[in-house]
């Protein structure tokens, strides 16, 4: 049975800022499906009794003591990027946010 | 989106005698740890875009955040200074947002297990009024890069052609503090908006966890407003305004917020639930977009980092090393300085608090403490539009000066003159003194010379004072003092006047 419909696929595309046609919209609710189906065999195996984890490693407070490490340049920190100016990261206008 | 239509707003009071503000803040806090939140990237404002940064700030495919120590200890501090629960187990989620500002697509956040909840804290008004803030929950999280909007005009978004990305911000440590709803302040609502601001900003700079300067960015308030009809208990659709940076603006912004919707309801319309941004410019908010499916974050637990356990230990050391809170410092030294209301409060919204205990505690009285600091000093701070703290004044120059004037060695017009040289860099006010021969003349051959000078050049007035009129003498003591220049003892002078004309005082 579909769980994801194809709204829910248009609102997380748009989320995204990911443009999507209707085709890749219907094929992509339908692959998403199968994935959201296979996660859910777990709830078949932990019961109402079993409280949910994020962690499966019994660990807790890894931390990190307040020193100033290695930093990159500013040209290894530009060297991924697809476009840059003054030092900076370019992208484009986004307008949904300011 | 950034239509300049004039907002209709109701006055003030109008809106008040029919509204009943529910105020909400969220203050962000950059802390001030020598590097960032997950990452060993330092932490330090103003220095060349993207140069403190490692793969963690940029988001790079396979990094590993690890939590700096310090940002979880001044946390705690911050929950401990306003009162709050430290959870004895939290953890971070991520927020999920795609937008430049972070390179991971998500923030690191806390969302369902915050470090620290349910506080208090009392925020007193100018007049003393308090009331009480109830804290709903202080978490971390690490800040956004910044982005500059380029092509469009004056740097804002709209028209932008493209935007530039420097990532020395991404991941400073922050905690976001956030308010339950504040109800029943009426029309206190704008003065209480910056009160609290203002108190939360001295807590984090009197526990030395934020360099806490809004000018750079370092306190951050999100004001939440809302309106319901007096004597409704239901709230109203509140709208969010957002960095808001001056203490100033935050009190305009609240105010602003009310009459716009006060406006707005008595229309018969109604009031979007939306985030507005606030210009100083115009004073006004505009709006920027509605809270709809946006603000879809999608929460979840961050994989990529274990829970922050604590324990009575860590918490109780924590708490063993916070200062004196601001307000409970502030009440002591009122109550050990004996000023009125009146000349306390000067002396806290002049930011003097500091130097003034400072100067009595070196061995100044309180009175001449205050004299000095909010008479001379302020005024000639005012006049250098500087901060009188950043006058380059200290507390030794003005117990030196006092004690020049009560030894007699120079009187107030002299010291004045001496704390010219001393801020010329002439040196001491001693050494001023001598450099620049301002000592008063208390040698009384010379004074007596003046004197005769002073009675000779207004006869009459000698005559009204030997005949009784003894207040008659100040323009005879006027005289002298000019003819030597200022650098008479004035009382000294008074007396050998009326000596000299055989008059009892």
């Amino acid at each position: 049975m579909s769980t994801l419909r194809r709204g829910q696929v248009a609102h997380l595309a748009r989320l995204a800022h990911i443009d999507m046609s209707d085709e890749e919209l219907d094929r992509m609710s339908g692959e998403l499906d199968v994935i959201v189906d296979s996660i859910k065999s777990i709830s078949e195996a932990a019961g109402d009794d079993v409280p949910p984890t994020s962690h499966p490693l019994p660990l807790t407070n890894v931390f990190r003591e307040d020193v100033v490490g290695q930093t990159l340049s500013n040209e290894e920190a530009l060297s991924g990027a697809p476009d840059s100016a003054d030092g900076r990261f370019k992208v484009p206008a986004i307008l949904d946010e300011d | 989106m950034t239509t300049t239509a004039t907002t209709e707003l109701m006055t003030f009071d109008d809106a008040i005698a029919k509204y009943d503000p529910v105020l909400g803040f969220e203050v962000h806090v950059e802390l001030n740890t020598k590097t960032k939140m997950f990452s060993a990237a330092p932490n330090a404002f103003g220095d060349d875009p993207n140069t403190n940064v490692t793969p963690v700030c940029l988001g790079l495919p396979g990094v590993l955040p690890v939590v700096n120590k310090h940002a979880v200890e001044y946390s705690i501090k911050i929950g401990l200074a306003l009162g709050c629960t430290i959870a004895e187990s939290c953890r971070f989620a991520r927020k999920n947002y795609f937008y430049p500002d972070t390179p991971k697509n998500f923030q690191t956040s806390q969302y369902d297990e915050p470090i620290a909840y349910d506080g208090a804290i009392d925020i007193e008004l100018d007049d003393g009024t308090v009331f009480t803030v109830e804290i709903e929950r202080a978490h971390m999280e690490e800040d956004a890069g910044k982005l500059t909007h380029m092509g469009g005009t004056t740097g804002r978004i709209q028209g932008a052609e493209y935007s530039l990305v420097d990532y020395n911000r991404s991941g400073v440590p922050l905690v976001e503090i956030v308010t339950k709803p504040v109800e029943g302040v009426g029309d206190r609502a704008p003065e209480l908006a910056k009160a609290y601001v203002t108190a939360i900003r001295e807590i984090v700079k009197n526990l030395d966890v934020s360099d806490a300067r809004m000018e750079r960015g370092n306190v951050r308030c999100d004001a939440n407003v809302s309106l319901r009809p007096v004597g409704q208990e239901k709230f109203g659709t509140r709208s969010e305004t957002k960095n808001v940076n001056s203490l100033r603006s935050v009190e305009h912004a609240v105010r602003f917020e009310i009459q716009r919707q006060a406006a707005l309801l008595d229309g018969g319309g109604e009031v979007v639930q939306e985030t507005r941004h606030w210009h100083e410019d115009t004073r006004s908010t505009t709006s920027g977009r509605p809270k709809s499916d946006a603000d879809d974050y999608r929460y979840f637990p961050e994989p990529d980092l274990v829970p922050v356990v604590t324990d009575k230990d860590w918490i109780e050391e924590l708490r063993s090393q916070l200062p004196e809170p601001p307000a409970i410092r502030r009440k002591r030294l009122k109550a050990d300085w004996g000023y009125s209301d009146e000349e306390f409060r000067d002396v806290v919204n002049a930011g003097l608090l500091d130097s003034v205990e400072e100067t009595i505690a070196a061995g100044a009285s309180p009175a001449v403490a205050r004299k000095w600091w909010m008479g001379e000093v302020s005024r000639r701070a005012k006049a250098d539009d500087v901060e009188p703290a950043a006058l380059g004044v200290t507390s030794a120059t003005i117990i030196e000066l006092n004690e020049l004037i009560e030894a007699g060695k120079i009187n107030d017009k002299l010291a004045r003159q001496t704390l010219d040289g001393v801020l010329a860099g002439e040196g001491s006010p001693s050494e001023v003194v001598e450099k620049r021969g301002l000592a008063v003349v208390s040698d009384d051959s010379a004074l007596l010379e003046a004197i005769d000078g002073a009675l000779a050049a207004q006869p009459d007035v000698a005559d009204k004072i030997r005949g009784g009129k003894v207040q008659a003498v100040g323009a005879i003591v006027g005289g002298v003092m000019k003819a030597t220049k200022g650098q008479a003892d004035a009382g000294r002078v008074r007396e050998l006047i009326l000596e000299r004309l055989d008059v009892q005082a």
